[in-house]
């Protein structure tokens, strides 16, 4: 068995180049049959690597390094369809206007969103932030008032805290009424440094 | 009761499937070496196209603790009887891969003499080692897939192993 294997070992494996070539036909073919199910692709920004996931209706994740990229496709997996696979072309418009945002040169977003991972009150809730203009903030408790439950300030918070689009869908824009942050999934510094760099554009 | 049996179905569903890229990633490059292994270099690379863009459409509806290395082992070998037999100018028998893969030259990151002394076994031998030792399935398994025993299937795989053994040593010295 071993001398098998040892010998076996002198087949090599497939290099990357090839396997490489391989998959990225494979997305073709699967998008053209129309079974490409969720596509994904990493985007390197001034807050961390960004995990962008996308169905044939729209844009449907963006995750912060610190959610672990793994465990947000195994989640897609599991919620939307197995049928994932690393598309990078099929992110670009977003990956692009990502890139145009974080250079300060984007105030909103045009792009197909699916907020299927959203739903009942905190879809509501998410539904309204992109009226929160650039470079300004809402209190969760206005956000309360604004959806027409001026006492559901915990469940504001906590439907910004699950938004599954953040930066795209505003959730940063939304703070607390005395004035600081609060919570945020990319962590609390990364919060502060969207709004400095909306406040500075 | 029967919601509890429901959530749990669920879960099991959800511990078992993995994002397809992730199967593309850790099955890949065997069943690329399954293939040329099969069929040669360069009609194995529309083999391993064909063997996933079927996987995935039916990956949904995979049971859940499948053993998905040998299901796509499985869809490889029916890939590639269905491609030898489309480009075959001559009629092969239903469920037959060819004596002698194509003989076109092997890529860069092979080992040509082995390959070539693999490519010279007869198609039996040849897939026995390929879903044995390139792919770890067990004989028992090798032998539904040859449509044969596991005895018979733990021949075939020894018998070629042992003529790749003496190739290779003749080769080396």
């Amino acid at each position: 068995m071993t001398i098998d294997t040892d010998l076996l070992a002198a087949l090599p494996p497939a290099d990357e180049a090839t396997i490489t070539r391989l998959q990225a036909r494979l997305v073709d073919a699967a998008t053209a049959e129309g079974i490409l199910d969720v596509a994904y692709r990493t985007l390197d920004s001034p807050v961390g690597p960004l995990l962008l996931a996308a169905t044939g209706q729209g844009l449907v994740r963006v995750a912060y390094a610190r959610e672990d990229h793994d465990q947000v496709l195994a989640m897609l997996a599991r919620r939307v369809n197995p049928r994932v696979l690393s598309a990078p072309a099929r992110l670009d418009p977003v990956a692009r206007e990502l890139d145009e945002y974080f250079a300060g040169m984007r105030t909103q977003f045009d792009v197909a969103l699916d907020l299927r991972l959203s739903s009942g009150f905190r879809r509501d809730v998410l539904a309204r932030l992109p009226d929160i203009a650039y470079g300004t903030t809402a209190s969760y408790a206005s956000l309360a008032r604004a959806v027409g439950n001026p006492r559901a300030v915990r469940a504001v918070g906590s439907a910004c805290a699950s938004n599954p689009l953040p930066v795209v869908v505003p959730c940063h824009r939304v703070i607390r009424s005395d004035g600081a942050a609060g919570s945020y999934a990319g962590g609390p510094e990364v919060k502060l440094a969207l709004l400095a760099l909306e406040a500075a554009a | 009761m029967g919601g509890s049996r429901n959530w749990q179905s669920r879960r099991l569903l959800g511990v078992a499937m993995k994002p397809f890229e992730q199967v593309v990633t850790e099955h890949g490059p065997t069943v690329l070496r399954v293939c040329r292994a099969i069929l040669g270099p360069h009609e194995a690379e529309d083999a391993w196209s064909e063997t996933f863009l079927s996987a995935l459409r039916a990956y949904p509806d995979l049971p859940s603790g499948s053993n998905i290395r040998a299901w796509l082992v499985t869809i490889a070998k029916r890939k590639a009887i269905d491609q030898h037999r489309a480009r075959s100018r001559q009629p092969m028998p239903a469920g037959e891969l060819p004596d002698q893969p194509a003989t076109d030259r092997y890529p860069a990151d092979c080992d040509d003499t082995l390959w070539a002394a693999l490519e010279a076994l007869p198609r039996r031998q040849r897939e026995a080692i390929a879903y044995h030792h390139l792919a770890g399935m067990p004989y028992a398994q090798v032998g539904e897939l040859l449509g044969n025993t596991e005895s018979a299937a733990r021949r075939a795989a020894a018998d070629g192993m042992r003529t790749l053994r003496n190739h290779y040593r003749g080769a080396a010295s």
